[in-house]
């Protein structure tokens, strides 16, 4: 076995270093192939990131919903009395309702603005996020916010200095000013980066029609919950359900999953990413085995002078293993390099583990495309080869 | 796979067949062929074109297995082993120059001697030493580090013999070792070819269609239509056929 790599190794690399311009110029098509499945998993991770962070980072683990709302958020209205009932269901730690919707961030005298999600979250209770810096909200109708990192990094706004918002009441765009108090992590949602206000703060400055204007009572989205043991989610998903009228529950995953167009975005992505792959596959496949071609008579004298089939393959393999990974570094660093450029606007978001799966599926595709031309190669008769057959 | 013999021959071969089905009925390429030749001995195998001469040598070369027969190199039959075993005894006991594309385009003229040792395993200091003397004896001390595409054809086929040398084989063959070569060369290589033969006492075959290069030679074997019909043994006998080569 020794022997065996230290002859195709050897074999592999004096061929790639003897003729390092065309196998360079391979390489840079596997970087560039590396680039586009690097910055469409990034734009994936990053599109998806901004649909779900606010929802995937809650500090619970199920969703209340209005029953019938096939856990859609805008379209699920829970009163203020339900989140008392699910405090009540036995295994829940704690429940805290979520209000949703939108508002215009103006910035700089009114010349600049930010779309914002405008967030109600009960002080202390589920859906508040954490703050990293300042503190949290004080009171359910205190004239605070907290602000997500995002909003910080798009405004330079930061804890202690004061915000206002745009949104339309009836047919009048009105404006409030209110007080950050503190900066939360990442929790965007609905793709735009969010501002997380009081319950019935939120609930008295939100976008709101005539006919909602004149409605006394405030009315949530959804209702967020901790569990006292997050083992037992399916027991007491089960009792919420039985024991209050008219609701359903989800887990975080499910809720997710029903965000609007958050399914059929990430599909698509990943079918991009796929395609990708595949046309890597074909590309690489294509180049070693019309390199292979070219290269029958010297493989033909390689077997002719004793050179085993092991050997042969084993250095087809290095050969491509190596050309690959030249690639992919080539192409990572060029990422790397592109992604340091890029503004914070543009949501593309270079996770860990999606990374690290492109790359394994990009150091697959040499091999896989090689497939083809490494099993041509083992099969080469040199009498054919080296035209001695009759 | 060993057989006893008792002679003093690097090879032998007992009625060696080759024979294909076509349409029209069964082809003899190789017929009841008998042949032995001593280490240190140069043989030339010629005939016209279809005679058989290159599929008997694919065969002594343990590129082809035979229909029947036997092929004793160094008392091994080649006919009854296994392809891998073939595959050894062509790195271990053979030494193979062909036509063309003789050599492996990226390694220089030095690592493609070395290669042989490096299959071998037994690429050393002393190897990669007597890998750059035997090239210098060959005239190519200035051209260890080109590769063939820098050298001329008559320099490949140089390298090719002392690639085909180098790893001290039982047997060496050469396939029409001056085919793309002009004449001058031609002689030059074959006197160089069989000037080493003689020396390290291999045995050597080489098949050619140009009978003017039989002349350094220990031996000419005629073969037409897949039989062995004709051999010249004396110097006399050779050189006639010699010189019957020059009048063609």
């Amino acid at each position: 076995m020794k022997q065996i790599l230290s002859v195709s190794g050897y074999l592999a690399l004096r061929e790639i270093w003897r003729n390092r311009g065309r196998f360079l110029l391979v390489s840079l098509v596997i970087a560039l192939i590396t680039l586009l499945v690097l910055f469409i998993a990034a734009l994936g991770e990053g599109l998806g990131n901004g649909n779900r962070e606010y929802i995937s980072k809650l500090n619970g683990e199920l969703i209340v919903y209005q029953a019938k709302s096939d856990f859609l958020i805008q379209a699920s209205r829970l009163g203020t009395d339900r989140v008392a009932e699910v405090r009540d269901v036995d295994g829940v730690e704690g429940a805290g309702m979520i209000g949703t919707s939108n508002a215009t961030l103006i910035l700089d005298g009114d010349e600049e603005t930010l779309k914002v999600a405008l967030l109600g979250v009960e002080p202390g209770q589920v859906g508040e996020p954490t703050v990293v810096e300042g503190r949290q909200l004080s009171g359910v109708s205190a004239e605070e916010v907290i602000i997500d990192r995002n909003t910080a990094l798009r405004t330079d706004l930061s804890a202690g200095s004061q915000l206002t918002l745009r949104v339309t009441q009836g047919t009048e765009d009105v404006f409030f000013t209110l007080e950050i108090v503190g900066v939360s992590d990442g929790q965007q949602y609905g793709l735009q980066p969010s501002v997380m206000a009081p319950f019935l703060t939120w609930d008295r400055i939100r976008p709101q029609s005539e006919a909602e204007l004149n409605f006394a009572d405030a009315t949530a989205n959804i209702i967020a919950v901790k569990l006292d043991d997050p083992n037992n989610i399916d027991t007491v998903r089960q009792n919420i359900v039985n024991r209050i009228d008219k609701v359903e529950v989800a887990t975080l995953k499910e809720s997710i999953q029903a965000l609007p167009g958050y399914s059929a975005q990430q599909s698509t992505l990943n079918t991009q990413g796929g395609f990708t792959l595949f046309i890597g596959i074909l590309v690489i496949g294509g180049f070693f085995q019309i390199q292979l071609l070219q290269k029958v008579p010297q493989i033909g004298v390689l077997k002719a002078i004793g050179t085993s089939n092991p050997v042969v393959a084993a250095a087809s393999v290095i050969q491509i293993v190596a050309i690959t990974v030249i690639g992919v570094v080539i192409g990572g660093l060029l990422t790397l390099l592109f992604s340091l450029t890029f503004p914070p606007t543009v949501p593309i978001v270079f996770n860990g583990t999606t990374s690290a799966i492109a790359l394994v599926a990009l150091l697959l595709i040499g091999p896989l495309g090689g497939l083809v031309s490494i099993r041509y190669a083992v099969r080469i008769e040199p009498l054919k080869a080296l035209g001695l057959s009759s | 796979m060993n057989t006893n013999t008792n002679t003093n021959y690097a090879l032998e071969t007992h009625s060696v067949v080759k024979q294909y089905q076509a349409d029209a009925g069964t082809i003899y390429a190789v017929n009841e062929v008998s042949l032995q030749v001593k280490a240190g001995e140069f043989v030339a195998l010629v005939g016209p074109s279809g005679s058989g001469k290159t599929t008997m040598l694919s065969i002594l070369a343990a590129l082809l297995k035979p229909s029947s027969g036997q092929i004793l190199l160094d008392g091994q039959d080649l006919a009854g082993m296994s392809d891998a075993e073939r595959v050894s005894m062509r790195r271990e006991k053979i030494g193979f120059t062909f036509q063309a594309n003789n050599l492996v385009p990226y390694l220089s003229a030095v690592e493609n001697v070395e290669l042989m040792l490096r299959l071998t395993n037994r690429l050393d200091k002393a190897g990669k030493l007597r890998a750059r003397e035997l090239l210098a004896r060959l005239g190519l001390g200035e051209r260890l580090n080109n590769l063939p595409g820098q050298m001329s054809g008559g320099q490949q086929q140089r390298v090719a013999i002392a690639r085909a040398l180098i790893h001290n084989p039982s047997l060496v063959l050469a396939d029409e070792p001056t085919a793309s070569l002009d004449t001058e060369r031609a002689y030059q290589v074959v006197e160089t070819f069989a000037g080493l033969i003689h020396e390290q006492n291999r045995a050597g075959i080489m098949v050619t269609h140009d009978l003017r290069m039989c002349e350094y030679v220990d031996r000419v074997l005629q073969m037409r239509d897949g039989k062995l019909v004709k051999e010249y043994t004396t110097r006399d006998e050779i050189m006639q056929l010699v010189r019957g080569g020059r009048n063609q």
